[in-house]
């Protein structure tokens, strides 16, 4: 059972985990405000070569970077490690970020990222002094479409909102090409800001469906909305509710008897991976986010992957350059005039691609359903166990993560944001909150395969107790976190003056 | 399945006690929402699993078949730069609370993560003599098309005049991103000495152009004059974005706010991201004050706490995705965190000493390799104009051949420029850094003359 955190401020770093340790953890300076004249943390070879006259160079030349630090080796490792301390991470315990699928990422796939051979080939070495890395993409674009049942991907998008901006303009361009690009993109009131933003890039308006009393979207409102204006359906499956869309055969058939295309946001694919396949649903274009899915690490904010995978009848718009060949010899191919073009400098982040790659090869395709199986049980183990302290928006069984909100603590002047920084005393980030939109007080928690039965139930012993903290100690509650190396920011003053670089003094 | 477990932290007490708790008996129950025809009879086709060590023999096989700058010498740039990254870069990076952290939504538990990012912005600010970074994009291309956005948001304008000077796959991405705006997208021809032509620039600007965007150095190695680039079009109110692909070259030269840039967008992989095969690198932009609210992406402003501890937080969130959702300034989410970490790290270590040392060492080697090549019988730079790290020879051959001849003998030459320019089949762009030594550098002067002999 989970000692409760004293209150307010724990002293003792003994007991509590995480983020929460104090003592050891101190609030670190600004790098610019360490060091001094001379020192340096880099050290190079003698120059070889007569030095060049940078007075050739003219007006060009400056005379210093100012304001660049003076540091050496030593204080640059402290002061990073001393700012690592200060964060929580999945590595630590259970980071339920709903939609966002925090799991465990695999070390081996860091250290086969890091071999020579992949970390350090340029994107515009001749094919040739190449073919391992593009064996490597190409079996991995061979791997995705046996997981999702698409015909093809392209492996070039940074990440899941690129890749949604890359499958909307495939969409244009065939719509383009069979004679209208029509007007409009169909999003349900669930998904995520990036997808109307990302319609909004490819050239279109964005029409809002409403979802129905199950959280999924309105099929007869569907089919009454249909019509020859609408280019495509973007949708999230299963949803941002964790709910599976049942009807999605029909919805694809509604949007395809009208001419429509339908996108389907591969966000949350932890739920499907090995068990059921996009590409046999009817789905036209579909995203994957490698570093949710396929366990490459989210760093603090990326880098992502957003593969795009699409129907066979798509396939000639896909970005260039796309990978050609076989086993014998793979080459870039250029020349593919319906393409909708580039869209990132090189090839994508390969170094993602490593490491998804990896991890499809060591769990292998029961590997991979097992995983989805365990990632579906830890969610409905906590919907199990919590449904009795906490309302249940859509009170049925979910696929990968579990929608709670605060309605019932309602009377006690506690919200969802309460519970969520308290969260943070007991050792855990808190999940995605006030997401969906559709739900008011939104707490949506995703725990993933990765967690143990014990962190599960240690979660669940502290939501409880922030339950009845919330009755008896509301304010206890309501000033969290307590525990934490900074407590609640000024948020609002940091967005009406905005600091956003250092400034000696300031 | 005993080594897949490693993953999965469940034994088979702890699944028969979960089952019981959800209240089924098998976990295919769970499923059920999934009609039952959509459901995959069996798991999909794939290769057998591997154990790590079966992984790791054939990743590294996989690996071996590729030239590394370990393998061979080295003098391909062109947009992603073979610079050296310190040991204690590498070591941070693997801190487990920076990598397998998100993006820092609950600031009360990611001050690590943000005071790095404000530490980034700081740094990319003072590196570009510019105002506000942001906290990184994807990489130089897309951070190149999204300061034309930005561009077109701020002024309403429509008209990009686009430097025939930059990277052709940035001409390619910004087409990509604007082509479904309305924007039209006019070249400005380079000119003799290898620098975008300003009279040409003089004479395409107008009183509808959003932006001009112009790159230094250049796609071919030459410094551009910034200056009298940004003097022309503010004659017509036009911003201005400068794009930089070797951010080192920042060490020596100018950032591009000293000349009056508006923007400075680019790739900041020179500052401690391996080559990795073109990502993940880090897209960057820094602009002036002025632009702030129509920034695409993360911001971190400093704060305080409740107990008036000084602290980070991601701010002016208004403009962002989850917030303003289609009016956004950009769709980006997932940005290139880790990167800029890398960077700032770099950075750092690098000091302000360290930055001019390594800028001029890449400099005095191109122009020492440069000086060298063009005594080769046949062989002249193409261009007059001042360079970084990176130049055009003009050869008596097929460069694509030349490559070849390069790489039989155990070096990675210059970018073939026909890939630019079909009437540029003779030249390569040469790019020599602090990496390349005096002996490698005569060794692909020898070489060259023996290809070409």
């Amino acid at each position: 059972m989970t000692d409760k955190p004293a209150a307010p401020a724990p002293s003792s770093p003994s007991r509590d985990r995480g983020a929460g340790t104090r003592g050891l953890t101190r609030l670190e300076k600004a790098i610019f405000e360490m060091g001094s004249a001379g020192r340096r943390g880099y050290s190079l070879p003698p120059l070889d070569v007569p030095a060049a006259d940078v007075s050739d160079l003219g007006p060009a030349v400056r005379t210093e970077v100012a304001d660049f630090p003076e540091v050496s080796e030593v204080d640059v490792v402290r002061h990073f490690v001393r700012l690592s301390r200060l964060n929580y991470a999945v590595d630590m315990g259970l980071y339920p970020l709903g939609s966002c699928t925090m799991k465990y990422n695999p070390k081996i796939n860091e250290e086969v990222a890091r071999i020579d051979g992949f970390a350090r080939i340029h994107p515009m070495q001749s094919e040739k002094s190449v073919q391992g890395a593009l064996a490597l993409m190409h079996e991995l674009d061979v791997l995705l479409r046996s997981i999702t049942g698409m015909h093809r991907f392209t492996l070039q998008p940074a990440a899941g909102a690129q890749g949604e901006m890359v499958g909307v303009m495939m969409a244009r361009a065939h719509l383009t090409r069979r004679g209208d690009p029509r007007s409009i993109v169909l999003i349900p009131d669930s998904a995520h800001g990036t997808n109307p933003a990302s319609a909004h890039l490819a050239g279109y308006r964005v029409e809002e469906i409403a979802s129905n009393d199950r959280g999924c979207v309105d099929v007869e409102a569907l089919a009454r909305r249909m019509g020859p204006d609408v280019a495509a359906l973007m949708l999230t499956n299963p949803n941002t509710l964790g709910i599976f869309e049942r009807d999605i055969e029909a919805i694809c058939a509604i949007v395809h008897e009208k001419g429509g295309l339908v996108y389907m946001d591969g966000a949350n694919m932890n739920a499907l991976v090995g068990v059921a396949r996009p590409g046999d649903m009817g789905v036209d274009i579909l995203h994957l986010n490698l570093h949710k899915t396929f366990s490459t690490p989210h760093g603090g904010g990326g880098p992502g992957s957003g593969p795009v995978g699409v129907v066979r009848a798509l396939e000639p718009y896909l970005p260039v350059p796309t990978i050609e060949g076989g086993a014998a010899e793979f080459r870039l191919d250029w020349n593919r005039p319906d393409s909708i073009g580039k869209v990132t400098t090189f090839l994508g982040n390969f170094g993602m691609h490593v490491r998804a790659y990896c991890y499809i090869m060591s769990l292998g395709a029961a590997g991979l359903r097992m995983a989805t199986e365990r990632a579906v049980l830890n969610a409905n183990y906590l919907r199990a166990r919590l449904r009795d302290t906490y309302r249940l928006p859509y009170d049925q069984p979910t696929l990968h993560e579990v929608i709670l909100d605060d309605s019932r603590q309602k009377g006690t002047g506690i919200t969802t944001l309460d519970i969520a920084k308290r969260l943070m005393d007991y050792g855990f980030h808190p999940p995605t909150i006030y997401f969906p939109l559709v739900v008011p007080g939104a707490i949506m928690v995703e725990p993933t395969e990765t967690e143990p039965l014990e962190e599960l139930d240690r979660f669940v012993d502290a939501m409880k107790s922030i339950d009845r903290e919330a009755r008896e100690n509301p304010e206890l509650v309501h000033t969290a976190p307590h525990a934490t190396p900074v407590r609640r920011l000024d948020e609002a003053g940091a967005a009406r003056r905005p600091v956003l670089r250092y400034k000696r003094g300031g | 399945m005993t080594d897949v477990m490693r993953f999965l932290p469940q034994g088979e007490d702890d699944l028969r006690r979960m089952l019981e708790t959800v209240g089924v008996s098998a976990v295919s129950e769970l499923f059920a929402s999934i009609p039952a025809r959509l459901r995959l009879p069996s798991p999909p086709d794939l290769p057998p699993r591997q154990s790590e060590m079966e992984l790791r023999r054939t990743m590294g096989s996989m690996a071996s078949r590729n030239a590394t700058p370990a393998t061979h010498a080295w003098f391909l740039g062109a947009g992603a730069y073979n610079h050296y990254v310190p040991a204690a870069v590498g070591q941070l990076l693997l801190r487990s609370e920076f990598y397998t952290s998100y993006t820092p939504y609950q600031p009360e538990i990611s001050q690590g993560t943000l005071q790095a990012i404000f530490e980034y912005q700081s740094l990319m600010a003072s590196l570009t003599e510019l105002d506000v970074s942001n906290a990184s994009l994807y990489d130089g291309a897309s951070a190149a098309a999204e300061g034309v956005l930005l561009a077109h948001r701020a002024t309403r304008k429509k008209r990009v005049l686009l430097a025939d000077g930059l990277h052709p796959n940035y001409r390619r991405v910004v087409k990509t991103y604007v082509q479904h705006l309305g924007l039209e997208i006019v070249p400005i021809p380079v000119g003799a000495d290898g620098r975008t032509d300003l009279d040409a620039l003089a004479r395409l600007r107008d009183g509808d152009t959003a932006i001009v965007v112009l790159q230094s150095p250049n796609i071919f190695g030459c410094i551009e004059d910034v200056k009298q680039a940004v003097g022309i079009a503010r004659q017509v109110g036009a911003l201005v974005q400068v794009v930089v692909t070797e951010a080192l070259s920042m060490g020596l030269l100018h950032g591009p706010g000293h000349w009056g840039a508006d923007i400075a967008a680019g790739e900041g992989q020179s500052l401690g991201c391996p080559l990795q095969f073109g990502g993940p690198y880090l897209g960057f932009m820094v602009a002036r004050e002025a632009l702030t609210r129509q920034m695409p992406g993360r911001l971190v402003g400093a704060t305080v706490d409740v107990d008036g501890r000084q602290a980070y937080v991601l701010t002016l969130v208004t403009r962002e995705q989850h917030i303003r959702r289609e009016k956004a300034t950009s769709n980006i989410c997932t940005n290139q965190g880790l990167l800029a970490l890398a960077a700032t790290i770099q950075m750092c270590l690098l000091g302000k000493a360290g930055m001019r040392e390594v800028a001029e060492q890449n400099h005095s080697k191109a122009v020492w390799a440069r000086d060298l090549l063009a005594k080769i019988e046949g062989c002249r730079p193409r261009f007059s104009a001042p360079i970084f790290n990176e130049f055009v020879l003009d050869m008596p051959a097929d460069a694509s051949d030349v490559s070849d001849g390069l790489l039989a003998r155990g070096i990675v030459g210059g970018l073939p420029l026909a890939v630019i320019d079909e009437t540029m089949s003779r030249s390569m762009l040469f790019c020599v850094t602090e990496m390349n030594t005096r002996e490698e550098i005569e060794k692909l002067a020898a070489s060259l003359q023996e290809i070409l002999a």
